[in-house]
């Protein structure tokens, strides 16, 4: 039985599963998330309707509700719907996996890039490209292998008695930095076709993809929900201190650990579908943590604001140039202007 | 009975070298390398022969052209653009006080690719020496953005709002740049070669270009090397020391723009050269900046011609751009020392 219950101070506790489980938001944090999932339903239903074939909303809702043409109901739920829908789970899974990295390196600047996964995937997509020439499988696979084992070296030339988060941060630097010289080398060294290509995964793209991919990712990702679950509280814990953690029974080694898989592998399941797709991990839980004004990283309000900043840019990329572009270059404009007037607006004040 | 002497350093501070010392030291290692610079290559050519070069040209002899016309300019290049990044570095890790600063984070790189991507991509100039000014003006540009956001708060540009705004307007230029660049192959190829940063393949011209711009960087930072060291001890404090912070941090700016903009357009993005260099200066120098400054301007170029010279020694006939060798050399040193034993004091 799920309950909500006001408990003073302006905020309100869900809970869930005979209390054991329970997300206490504040009210200001509840009317945000509102607005945040409200805006996503408007921009999925705006992908429905835009396009070469332009579909009225009217039409867009009888289709939805059973109705409409064969021509209308291909085009809605075959073709737009899933898309959209993708957009919406994978911004959802990088919002989660920046407010776990965020939390773990208690830096606005940590992202799962700082694991190295986006630099070793691409590395591992080249080589696929280079020397196997290889197709969708073979590049999701290379990303997979690239950028999981990145993450693992990095963690492993972190550990020495533990982890630390700012040793973490420079490590992942480190190693980033190598690897994206040698992504750069091999660029220049690939035929120009070969090259284009490849820095078109690079940029992070939904083309093509549909219902085989939104179904296969929301079934890996809904895997990890649990995890993310049972790690959110003694997450918040970690977040007041080693000492505070230990105190109130957190391990912290093993709870960074598994918030470290857990970050990497919602990581993992988004750059292996589209490409590695920038900014969307680092501005949520920035974005959703003004827009809620409260001071920790909130995993639910970071998931909402990230599906709604990537079917945003999605529809963006695709319907508001007049021409397509990968998705991943405007969550790069979006994030990085809104990042920028969000900076000089609060100077203002 | 030998009993420790009084006057040995407190538990836990290493005793430093002396400046002097190191600091002769490191001139004479550049000296080796600078001749090294001259002499390495796929054509080796004898020391004795570089003089002869050097003191009376021959335009005939393949051996004085090579050094003459090709390692000359490329060895100037390692002085001019090591010392340049190194300072920039020392002074942004100085002025943010975040060790883990560099220039690129100011949006110099990226504003300097983004312009290189608009000469090719929207006007066609293909010419290394006009896309030379393209890269200047673009890092400028992207810095003063940078500044201009950082300091659009009550507070003036706090560190953090400068490093938030450096991400924010490099992921922006770098998307408009990569949309540019993945529907214009010619724009996209001159971007790969212009990304891996090297010193090759550029001419005196190249040099006597990004010369003043550097010098004038190089004095200024020197000149407000005091400033910095009441800088890190908080701005209030700094402020009650007499120190002017504004202005000091306005100077770091100008200097850090002035070095990392004409460094990047000269060479292209070589990282790590800024990240590295003040911490080798300060774990030699200890932490006052005014020896850390000097220490940074000897140990920079060090470190970017030993990268260039062992760039082609290692895959002979070809050439490792200098660009790659420093950051499959600067990044496990980097993780060594933090993965040292008092790594926070970093």
């Amino acid at each position: 039985m799920n309950r909500l219950q006001d408990v003073g101070d302006g905020s309100v506790a869900l809970a869930m599963a005979g209390g054991r489980l329970s997300v206490r938001l504040s009210r200001r944090g509840l009317l945000a998330s509102g607005l945040m999932l409200a805006a996503s339903l408007v921009f999925v239903l705006l992908s429905l309707t835009s396009g070469d074939y332009a579909i009225t909303p009217g039409d867009v809702v009888r289709v939805l509700a059973g109705g409409g043409d064969d021509m209308l109901r291909l085009v809605v739920l075959e073709w737009r719907l899933p898309r959209a829908c993708l957009a919406v789970v994978l911004g959802m899974a990088l919002g989660i996996s920046g407010a776990i990295f965020q939390s773990l390196t208690r830096n606005p600047l940590g992202s799962p890039d700082i694991m190295g996964f986006s630099v070793g995937s691409y590395t591992g997509v080249l080589i696929v490209m280079l020397v196997f020439s290889g197709g969708y499988a073979e590049t999701s696979v290379g990303a997979l292998v690239g950028g999981i084992g990145t993450a693992a070296a990095i963690y492993l030339l972190t550990w020495r008695r533990g982890v630390d988060g700012f040793r973490l941060v420079v490590v992942g630097i480190g190693v980033a930095a190598m690897l994206s010289a040698a992504n750069v080398w091999l660029i220049r060294k690939a035929d120009l076709q070969v090259a284009i290509s490849a820095a078109q995964w690079a940029a992070g793209s939904l083309n093509g993809l549909g219902r085989e991919q939104l179904a296969a990712t929301s079934f890996c990702l809904l895997l990890l929900l649990p995890a993310v679950f049972v790690l959110s509280r003694p997450m918040r814990q970690l977040e007041l201190g080693q000492a505070v953690a230990v105190a109130s029974g957190v391990l912290p080694e093993r709870t960074r650990l598994f918030l470290a898989l857990v970050g990497v592998a919602l990581v993992a399941v988004v750059t292996a579908t589209a490409g590695p797709i920038a900014f969307v991990a680092l501005a949520a839980p920035q974005l959703a943590r003004r827009l809620s004004r409260s001071a920790g990283a909130l995993l639910l309000p970071s998931a909402l604001m990230g599906g709604l900043l990537l079917v945003m840019a999605d529809w963006a990329a695709q319907h508001a140039l007049g021409f397509q572009l990968p998705v991943g270059i405007m969550t790069f404009n979006i994030g990085g202007l809104y990042f920028l007037w969000l900076l000089a607006s609060d100077g203002r004040k | 009975m030998n009993s420790v002497p009084p006057s040995s350093a407190p538990a836990g501070r290493r005793r430093l070298p002396g400046t002097g010392f190191v600091l002769v030291s490191g001139c004479a290692a550049l000296l080796v390398l600078c001749l090294l610079s001259l002499a390495v290559g796929v054509r080796s050519v004898p020391l004795p022969v570089v003089v002869d070069a050097l003191t009376a040209y021959d335009g005939r002899l393949p051996d004085h052209i090579a050094v003459l016309d090709y390692r000359l300019p490329r060895t100037l290049l390692g002085l001019l653009c090591g010392a340049a990044f190194a300072l920039a570095g020392a002074l942004i890790q100085a002025t943010t006080r975040n060790p883990l600063a560099d220039p690129g984070l100011l949006g110099v790189n990226a504003g300097a690719a983004f312009a290189v991507t608009l000469a090719v991509g929207l006007f066609g100039f293909q010419l290394i020496s006009l896309q030379l000014w393209f890269a200047f003006a673009g890092a400028v540009a992207a810095a003063l953005l940078v500044y201009a956001i950082g300091m659009a708060s009550r507070d003036g540009a706090t560190p953090i709002r400068l490093l938030l705004a450096g991400v924010a307007t490099t992921a922006v230029l770098h998307g408009f740049g990569s949309a540019i660049a993945l529907f214009n192959p010619l724009a996209f190829d001159s971007m790969r070669l212009w990304m891996l940063g090297a010193l090759a393949g550029r001419d005196m011209a190249t040099v006597s270009a990004a010369a003043p711009f550097i010098a004038a960087g190089l004095l200024i930072a020197l000149s407000i090397a005091p400033a910095l060291n009441a800088l890190a001890l908080g701005d209030s404090l700094a402020r009650g020391l007499g120190t002017r912070v504004v202005r000091t941090r306005l100077l770091a700016g100008l200097a850090i723009t002035l070095l990392a903009g004409a460094g990047t357009a000269a060479v292209g993005p070589i990282g790590f050269i800024g990240l590295m260099t003040p911490h080798a200066a300060r774990w030699l120098l200890g932490p006052d900046q005014r020896r850390i400054l000097p220490g940074s301007l000897v140990f920079g170029p060090c470190l970017l011609l030993a990268a260039d010279v062992a760039g082609r020694l290692l895959l002979q006939p070809g050439e490792l751009e200098a660009g790659v060798v420093t950051a499959f050399l600067g990044a496990p040193l980097l993780i060594a020392l933090v993965r040292r034993q008092k790594a926070s004091a970093l």
